[in-house]
C-alpha cells in the first residue's frame, strides 16, 4: 500500500512537469510578453517605455528559457520559465494584477468554495442514488420510463438557466432568501440554501440517468439471479448486492472531484457573489490576470491528480478484488 | 411414487427482436423425493428455460404462459410473488453454470451462505456462523474458518462451485436444481462435485433436477433422463432403459455423435442441418426436418407422448408399432489408424513461455509465470499430435509460440528444419503459409465487419497465395465446398452462419494458403456434441485427403480418442507423458493421466 | 460576391464527409443495420426532424456573400458592402432591418421604457411611445387582440395546409421506400414545427414575435442566427476531435508497449488540468493574437469568424482524450480476439489490421461518442461564452444572449423576453439531440443486440 502510494506520487511528477510546460507554452510562447502587455495597455498609444515598465512591474522583462546574461545557478534561475513556471512547484504563484498576494487570496476564498461545493456534492450524490435506485427498482414500468424522459430534459436544459430560473423564483418572486451575497459564520447558511439547491437539482438529469444504467447492469449479473433464488426480497437484493458492486463504479466518477471542490463551481459562486475561487477565477479570466489563471490551471492540475490517487485508493475499500501493489 | 416436485403443460415464451420464442412448450415431468431426474439437451433446447420456470426466476423479456408447477401440494405458478419467496432458497434452491460470476464479488462467501439460513430461519449471530461453518465443511472445503472470509475470486473453480452448493443447501430444500453445474469445471474438478451432489442427494433425501448436456454425466448421476429438443421432452425414461435402448431416433443419434475410441474406424454419426427456431409455428414432429427416418406423417402430425413400459414415454409416430433395437455394442477393438513412421514436420524443442511479474515502487521484476516451461514435441507429416490438458496448463500458448503469436521466452521451434524463433516478422511470412490455426470460438475468430470471401482472401493476399483476383475467387468457391458451405456463403457476413458453419468458415480460412500443419486449438469445444461430429468428421476427411498434419489442442479425452494419433499430456506448462494414443489412453504411465482418464464420466 | 469563411467551408465539407459516409453505410449492413435500428425508433425520428430543421437554418446561415452596394453612377464597378451576411439574412431582411430603439416585449406595439413625447398638441408627456415597426401598421392599438388572433389562425391555416402537402408527398414517397421507419412521430414533428412556425411567420410581419433586445434588434432574428453557432461548436469540434482521439486511441490500444506509454501519459497530463480552465487560458491567449495582430483579420465577420475556429480547435483538442481512452480500452480487447490472431498468423500488415479489422470494429464508439458530444457541446458554448471565453461578443450565439440578458435580471419588470427565447430553442435543440443520441446508442450498442 505504503509502496503504492511512493509509486503513484513519483508517476505524477512528470506529469506535473508536463503540465508545467503546457501552461508555459500557452502563456508565454503563443504570445510573447510584449503582446501581453501592448493588449493590457491598450492596443493603440502604447509606447515602448510602458511596455518595458509593465513587464518590469511583474517580472516579465526577463529571458524566457535561459538567461544568457548571467551564469551558474542564475543562467536558469533568473528567467521566465523559473520564475513563473518553476516556482508552482512550491506552491509560490507570486501577484495578482491587483498586486495581492495570490496564494493568501487562496486561502481565504477556500472556505466560501467549500461550504458550497461540498454539500452540493454530498446532497446530489444522495439524491441521484436514490432517484437512480427507485427507476431501477421500477424498470420497465411507466414511473422508470417518465424519470428517463424527466432525466433527458433536464439533462437538456443548460445550468445558466437553473440559476437564473432558481433566483427568479425563489428570491425574486417569493423572496425566500437573499438573490445573492455572503456572510461569514451560521448568517452564510441562507446564502447557501438556494446555490444549494440549484446546483443538486441540476446535476438530477445527468447523474441519476447515468447511476440507474449502472444500477441495470450489475441487474444483469449472475449474481444478482443467485441472490433472487435464495428467496431473498427485492429491496435485500436491491441494497445487499446491486448497490454494492455499483458503488464500484460510482466511486470511479464520485472521488476523483473530491479534492476538486477546492477549486469551487466558477458560474453558480460568480452569479451568487460567493467569493470563493470559482469567482475568483472566472474574475480573473474576465480581466485577463494570467497569474491567477496560471495558478488555478496548476492548482487544478495537482487536485486532480491527487483525485486519481484517492479514487485508486478508494477501491481497495469497496472492492475486495483489487490490492494495490 | 409420490413426486416432489411436478410440472404439467408448462409453458414459456421469451420476447426477441425476431418475435415470440416459445422456449419451453409444453413440458411435462415429474421429479420424486430422492430422485435424480436429469433434463439433457443441446444449447437452446429450452432445459435452462424450464428450470428457471420452475424458481419464476426468468430474465424480464420472459414469460410463462400456461400450465403448472407444483411443490407437493403447492401450485408455485399461483402464488403471489412475497410467498415465492419463501419458497426460493428454503424448499427449492438451484444453483448455476458458472460459479465465477453466480457468487457475488464483494461479498465473503460466509456471508452469502449465511445470507440464506437469516432469511429462511430464525437463526442468528453465533448460530448463523457455526452452521455456515457445518455447510462448508459438508461440501469438503478444506478449513472453512478460513475460507468463510475470503471472496470469491480467491477461491478455485472448485471451491466456488462447493460454496454455491453450501449456499443452496444451507436450509435443507426438498428440490435441488442444478443447471450445467459442472460444465465450467475441468474434469477432474467436476468428477469430485458429481461425487459430492451424489453424496448431498443420497444423505438429505431431497429431488435433485439435474441439467446437462452430457451424456456421459447423465449416465454416472441420474436416476430418470428426459432428453429435450426445440421446447419440448421428446423421450422420458430410467436411466438403464434409456442407456441400453434409447427410443426417439434423436436420441439415438445424440449417441451415436459421440466420439470415442471405438469410433475410431470411421466418421461419426451426425445429424444433419440445426435445431429450428422456437419462434415458428410447429405443424408435424420438430425433429422430422433432420430426422432420416421420418415419412409424410411425421411432416403432417405432431406425435404424442408413447407410454412404453416401465415409465418409458417417447414422441415418434415410429414407437407405435415396434421398438428400437438396444444401442449397438462398441465395435470391438479400435482400429489402428496408419502409423508409417513419416518425418516430422514440427519439432520443438524445450520451448518456454515466461510472462514476468512486476512488483514494487519500480516495477521490477519480481518472478515469471512459467505458462509454458520446457515443452518438446514433434508432429509428423498427415498426423494428429493432441496435446492434452486442463485449463491453465499452458496447452494454448504452446500452440501460439509454435505459431510465433507470442515470442518464446527460450527453446527451438523448427519447421521443416527451419528455425522460427526470432525471426523478424517479414521473415517468418514465409513459412506462415506453412502454419495455420483454428481457434475455439467460432463467434470471436472471424471478423463481424467482413464477408465470408474477404475473409478466405485476405489470407491469400497477403502470402501472395493465386496469382489473380480471379483465380482467388476460384479457390474461395473451391474451399467453401471443401468444408461443405454453400457457395453462396460468400457474400454473406459471419453473423449469419450457425456456429458450426462459422467454424466450417474458420477450416476454410486456414485452408486457403495451403498449410501442411494446422494447429487446432480446442476447435469442438464450444460447438453441441452433433455439431462436434460434423466438424471432427471434416477434419478427418480433409487429412486423409491433403495429408495434414494436425496439433490438436484439446481437454477433451473423447475427442482425442477418436483422432489423435500421438498424445502429450500437459499439466502445469509442461508434459507429464506422451506417446502412441493407444498406448498413452490406454495403459497411462503417469499418474496424472491416469486421474485425467478416471475422472470422464463415460456413457459406457 | 460570394465570401467563404473558413468555419463556412469546413461546414459544407463536414456536409460532404456526412453525405459520403451514408452513401458508404448503405452499402455496409453492419453500419446500414443499426441505422435502420436507430431509426425505427419513433424518438429518433422526431428529433431527427427537429434536428433537420435547425440543419437546414444552419446551413443557410453558412452561405455568406457581401450585397453589392447601390451603384452611384451607372457603368461605376459594382462595390460591395463590407458587412457579410447570409442567405438567412437575406431571408429574414424584414427581422434584421426593422430596428427599434430599445427593449421592446413579444408581440408589443410600445416600447418598453418611457421617453419624453412630444404631443400633436406641442406638450410634452412621458410614456411608452410607439414602436417604429412592432404594429406599426395598426391605426387603433385596441384592434391589436383581433390582428394577433386572425394571425395566428393564418399562420396555423397555412401550417395545416403545408403539413398535409407534406404528409401527402412523403406517403407516395419516402414511406413506400421505408416502410418500417415509423413516419407517423416524423409527421408529429414536422406538425408541431410547422404549427409554431406558421403563426411566428405571420406575427413576424408585423410584431416582433420574442421581443427586442436593448439595442433593439429582434429576438427571434438573434435566436435563428446563434442555431448556427451552436451547430458549429457541436460539429467542427469533432473534426479536430476525431483524427486526435482515433489515431491516439487505436495506437496505444494496438502497439501497447512505448507507445502506449506515451500516448497515455499525453492524455492523463491533458486531462488532468481542469477542462474549463484550460479552455480559458487557451481562448485568452487567442484572444490576444487577434488584438495584437489586426492586420490579419481585415473585418469583424472574419475575426469572430477566425474566434469562432478557434474555440472549435480548442475544445477538440481539449475533449479527445474521451474517445482516446476509450478507443485504448477497446482496441485492447480486440487485438487479443481470435480473428485477429488468425490475421497475425497470415502476416497480415500492421497497417491492414487497423483498417480492415480494429477500425470497423470501432466504429460504433467513435459514432456514439459524436452524437452523445453534441449536445453537451452546445450546452458548453453557452457556459463559456457566459464566462467570456466563448464566441466573439460580437458572434450571435446563444450564451452571448444569456450574457447580455442576465444584466437586466435586477430590472422591474424583469426583461425576460431573450432569456425566454434562448432556453427554448437551446431546450429544442439540446433535447432532440440526446433523444437522438439515446437512439443511436441504444442501436449501435452492441450489447442490445439479442
Amino acid at each position: 500500500m505504503i509502496a503504492y502510494i511512493i509509486r503513484r506520487t513519483l508517476y505524477a511528477i512528470p506529469i506535473l512537469i508536463g503540465i508545467n510546460f503546457i501552461t508555459f507554452g500557452l502563456f508565454f510562447l503563443v504570445n510573447t510578453p510584449d503582446d501581453m502587455a501592448r493588449m493590457q495597455l491598450g492596443v493603440k498609444r502604447v509606447t515602448p517605455e510602458a511596455i518595458e515598465k509593465w513587464k518590469a512591474e511583474r517580472g516579465y522583462d526577463k529571458p524566457l528559457l535561459y538567461n544568457a546574461a548571467e551564469s551558474g545557478r542564475r543562467f536558469l534561475t533568473e528567467t521566465i520559465f523559473f520564475e513563473k513556471s518553476v516556482k508552482l512547484f512550491v506552491f509560490d504563484f507570486g501577484r495578482a494584477e491587483d498586486n495581492r498576494d495570490i496564494a493568501n487570496e487562496i486561502r481565504t476564498r477556500m472556505g466560501p468554495s467549500l461550504a458550497l461545493a461540498v454539500p452540493v456534492f454530498l446532497v446530489g450524490i444522495a439524491v441521484n442514488i436514490t432517484f437512480a435506485l427507485g427507476m431501477a427498482f421500477f424498470r420497465a414500468t411507466y414511473l422508470d420510463l417518465w424519470g428517463v424522459i424527466l432525466c433527458v430534459a433536464m439533462m437538456s436544459i443548460s445550468s445558466l438557466f437553473y440559476i437564473i430560473g432558481g433566483q427568479y423564483l425563489v428570491s425574486k418572486l417569493w423572496h425566500l432568501v437573499p438573490i445573492s451575497g455572503y456572510a461569514e459564520g451560521t448568517d452564510a447558511v441562507k446564502f447557501l440554501v438556494l446555490p444549494v439547491l440549484i446546483g443538486v437539482v441540476g446535476g438530477i438529469g445527468a447523474g441519476s440517468r447515468w447511476y440507474r444504467t449502472l444500477f441495470l447492469e450489475e441487474m444483469g449479473k449472475d449474481y444478482v439471479r443467485t441472490a433472487r433464488a435464495k428467496g431473498l426480497a427485492e429491496s435485500a437484493v436491491m441494497f445487499r448486492h446491486v448497490l454494492q458492486n455499483a458503488m464500484i463504479p460510482i466511486l470511479t466518477g464520485v472521488v476523483v472531484v473530491i479534492p476538486l471542490l477546492f477549486m469551487g463551481s466558477l458560474i453558480t459562486e460568480s452569479f451568487f457573489g460567493i467569493p470563493g475561487l470559482g469567482s475568483y477565477t472566472i474574475d480573473a479570466i474576465q480581466a485577463q490576470d494570467f497569474a491567477v489563471v496560471r495558478a488555478m490551471v496548476f492548482i487544478g492540475s495537482v487536485l486532480y491528480i491527487l483525485g486519481l490517487l484517492l479514487t485508486d485508493l478508494s477501491y481497495t475499500l469497496v472492492d475486495p478484488r483489487v490490492r494495490l501493489d | 411414487m409420490s413426486a416432489a416436485l411436478e410440472l404439467a403443460g408448462l409453458r414459456t415464451t421469451l420476447d426477441t427482436p425476431r418475435g415470440e420464442l416459445r422456449g419451453v412448450d409444453g413440458v411435462d415431468l415429474a421429479i420424486a423425493r430422492g430422485e435424480c431426474f436429469a433434463l439433457v439437451g443441446e444449447s437452446g433446447c429450452g432445459k435452462s428455460m424450464t428450470a428457471l420456470s420452475v424458481l419464476r426466476l426468468l430474465p424480464e423479456a420472459g414469460r410463462i404462459t400456461g400450465g403448472s408447477v407444483r411443490l407437493g401440494e403447492l401450485d408455485l405458478l399461483a402464488l403471489p410473488e412475497a410467498a415465492m419467496r419463501t419458497v426460493r432458497g428454503r424448499r427449492v434452491a438451484m444453483i448455476f453454470q458458472e460459479p465465477s460470476t453466480a457468487l457475488n464479488p464483494v461479498l465473503t462467501v460466509g456471508r452469502q451462505v449465511a445470507e440464506v439460513i437469516e432469511r429462511h430461519t430464525s437463526l442468528r449471530g453465533a448460530a448463523v456462523r457455526a452452521r455456515v461453518l457445518e455447510l462448508l465443511g459438508a461440501v469438503g472445503i478444506p478449513e472453512p474458518e478460513r475460507r468463510m472470509h475470503e471472496y470469491a475470486f480467491q477461491l478455485s473453480g472448485g471451491l466456488r462451485q462447493r460454496a454455491m452448493i453450501a449456499g443452496a443447501l444451507a436450509v435443507d430444500p426438498e428440490v435441488l436444481i442444478a443447471d450445467e453445474p459442472t460444465t465450467a469445471l475441468d474434469v477432474t474438478i467436476q468428477a469430485q462435485i458429481l461425487e459430492l451432489l451424489a453424496k448431498l442427494q443420497r444423505e438429505r433425501g431431497m429431488a435433485l433436477l439435474l441439467i446437462t448436456h452430457d451424456l456421459g454425466i447423465v449416465a454416472k448421476m441420474a436416476d430418470r433422463v428426459a432428453v429435450m429438443y426445440a421446447g419440448e421432452i421428446v423421450e422420458v425414461a430410467p436411466r438403464a432403459a434409456f442407456f441400453r435402448a434409447p427410443q426417439h431416433p434423436y436420441s439415438q443419434k445424440l449417441f451415436a455423435a459421440l466420439p470415442g475410441a471405438a469410433q475410431r474406424a470411421g466418421p461419426l454419426a451426425q445429424i444433419p442441418g440445426q435445431v429450428p427456431p422456437l419462434t415458428q409455428a410447429f405443424a408435424g414432429c420438430r425433429f422430422a426436418e433432420r430426422c432420416e427416418l421420418a415419412f409424410e406423417r411425421c411432416r403432417r402430425e405432431p406425435p404424442q407422448p408413447i407410454a412404453l413400459e416401465s415409465g418409458h414415454e417417447v414422441r415418434c409416430h415410429l414407437r407405435e408399432r415396434e421398438r428400437a433395437a438396444p444401442r449397438a455394442a462398441p465395435a470391438g477393438e479400435p482400429a489402428a489408424r496408419a502409423a508409417a513412421a513419416a518425418r516430422p514436420l514440427l519439432e520443438v524443442r524445450d520451448l518456454k513461455v515466461h510472462f514476468p511479474i512486476r512488483r514494487g515502487v519500480l516495477r521490477r521484476t519480481v518472478g515469471h509465470v512459467k505458462a509454458v516451461d520446457g515443452v518438446s514435441l514433434a508432429v509428423a507429416e498427415g498426423r494428429t499430435l493432441a496435446l492434452v490438458g486442463e485449463s491453465g496448463s499452458g496447452k494454448t500458448t504452446v500452440g501460439k509460440a509454435i505459431l510465433q503469436l507470442l515470442r518464446p521466452t527460450a527453446g527451438s521451434v523448427r519447421y521443416a528444419g527451419e528455425e522460427l524463433t526470432g525471426l523478424a516478422r517479414a521473415a517468418m511470412k514465409r513459412h506462415r503459409a506453412a502454419m495455420q490455426i483454428v481457434f475455439q470460438d467460432p463467434y470471436a475468430s472471424l471478423n463481424p465487419r467482413m464477408r465470408v470471401a474477404d475473409i478466405l482472401a485476405e489470407g491469400m493476399r497477403s502470402l501472395g497465395v493465386g496469382a489473380t483476383e480471379a483465380e482467388r475467387a476460384r479457390r474461395i468457391g473451391a474451399l467453401l465446398e471443401q468444408v461443405g458451405l454453400p457457395a453462396d456463403a460468400q457474400a454473406r457476413y459471419p453473423h449469419e452462419f450457425s456456429g458450426g458453419q462459422r467454424q466450417r468458415v474458420a477450416i476454410a480460412r486456414a485452408l486457403a494458403v495451403e498449410p501442411r500443419l494446422i494447429v487446432c486449438d480446442e476447435p469442438t469445444s464450444a460447438l453441441d456434441v452433433s455439431v462436434q461430429a460434423q466438424i471432427l468428421n471434416l477434419l478427418r476427411a480433409l487429412q486423409e485427403r491433403l495429408g495434414l498434419a494436425y496439433l490438436f489442442i484439446t481437454h477433451n479425452l473423447a475427442v482425442v480418442e477418436y483422432l489423435a494419433h500421438e498424445v502429450a499430456v500437459m499439466r502445469g506448462g509442461q508434459i507429464v507423458e506422451q506417446g502412441p494414443a493407444g498406448q498413452v489412453l490406454g495403459a497411462p504411465r503417469h499418474e496424472y493421466t491416469r486421474a485425467l482418464l478416471a475422472a470422464v464420466p463415460k456413457v459406457d | 460576391m460570394p465570401v467563404l469563411l473558413p468555419t463556412d467551408a469546413l461546414v459544407w465539407l463536414l456536409v460532404a464527409a456526412v453525405a459520403a459516409f451514408a452513401w458508404y453505410s448503405s452499402r455496409r449492413p453492419h453500419l446500414a443495420a443499426p441505422w435502420a435500428r436507430v431509426l425505427r425508433s419513433r424518438a429518433a425520428v422526431a428529433s431527427a426532424v427537429v434536428l433537420g430543421c435547425f440543419m437546414l437554418v444552419g446551413l443557410l446561415d453558412s452561405l455568406h456573400y457581401r450585397p453589392a452596394l447601390p451603384a452611384k453612377d451607372p457603368g461605376a464597378p459594382v462595390a460591395y458592402s463590407v458587412e457579410v451576411r447570409s442567405a438567412l439574412d437575406a431571408l429574414l431582411t424584414p427581422l434584421r432591418t426593422k430596428l427599434e430603439k430599445t427593449y421592446s416585449a413579444p408581440l408589443a406595439t410600445r416600447l418598453y421604457q418611457k421617453e419624453t413625447v412630444e404631443r400633436p398638441d406641442g406638450s410634452t408627456a412621458r410614456e411608452f411611445p410607439r414602436l417604429a415597426h412592432g404594429g406599426a401598421h395598426l391605426k387603433d392599438e385596441a384592434r391589436w387582440g383581433r390582428d394577433v388572433a386572425l394571425r395566428i389562425l393564418a399562420g396555423l391555416a397555412g401550417a395545416v395546409a403545408l403539413w398535409s402537402l407534406a404528409v401527402l408527398a412523403g406517403r407516395r414517397t419516402l414511406a413506400r421506400r421505408w416502410p418500417r421507419v415509423p413516419w407517423s412521430a416524423a409527421a408529429a414533428a414536422l406538425g408541431g414545427l410547422l404549427a409554431l412556425a406558421g403563426p411566428a411567420a405571420m406575427l413576424a410581419g408585423g410584431y416582433h414575435v420574442l421581443g427586442t433586445s436593448q439595442v433593439g434588434s429582434d429576438v427571434l432574428y438573434q435566436a435563428l442566427k446563434s442555431i448556427r453557432t451552436s451547430l458549429v461548436i457541436g460539429t467542427l469540434t469533432t473534426l479536430v476531435l476525431l483524427p486526435l482521439g482515433i489515431v491516439a486511441g487505436i495506437a496505444a490500444g494496438y502497439f501497447k508497449g512505448w507507445v502506449d506509454d506515451v500516448i497515455q501519459y499525453l492524455y492523463t497530463t491533458l486531462n488532468s488540468i481542469p477542462g474549463v480552465l484550460l479552455i480559458a487560458a487557451s481562448v485568452l491567449m487567442v484572444q490576444v493574437y487577434v488584438d495584437t495582430h489586426p492586420e490579419l483579420f481585415p473585418t469583424s465577420a472574419q475575426r469572430a469568424d477566425f474566434r469562432l475556429l478557434a474555440l472549435c480547435a480548442i475544445l477538440g483538442a481539449v475533449s479527445w482524450t474521451g474517445l482516446a481512452r476509450l478507443l485504448r480500452g477497446e482496441t485492447l480487447k480486440l487485438a487479443e480476439l481470435e480473428y485477429i490472431q488468425a490475421a497475425h498468423a497470415f502476416g497480415v500488415s500492421h497497417s491492414r489490421v487497423l483498417g480492415r479489422h480494429i477500425l470497423p470494429n470501432v466504429a460504433h464508439i467513435v459514432i456514439i461518442s459524436l452524437v452523445l458530444d453534441f449536445s453537451g457541446l452546445v450546452l458548453a458554448e453557452a457556459v463559456l461564452s457566459y464566462v467570456g471565453v466563448g464566441v466573439d461578443p460580437s458572434t450571435t450565439s446563444f450564451g452571448t444572449m444569456i450574457n447580455a440578458a442576465r444584466l437586466e435580471m435586477a430590472r422591474e419588470p424583469m426583461v425576460w423576453w431573450s432569456l425566454a427565447a434562448a432556453f427554448f430553442f437551446m431546450f429544442a435543440l439540446v433535447l432532440a439531440a440526446n433523444l437522438f443520441a439515446d437512439a443511436v446508442r441504444d442501436g449501435f450498442d452492441p450489447r442490445v443486440r439479442v
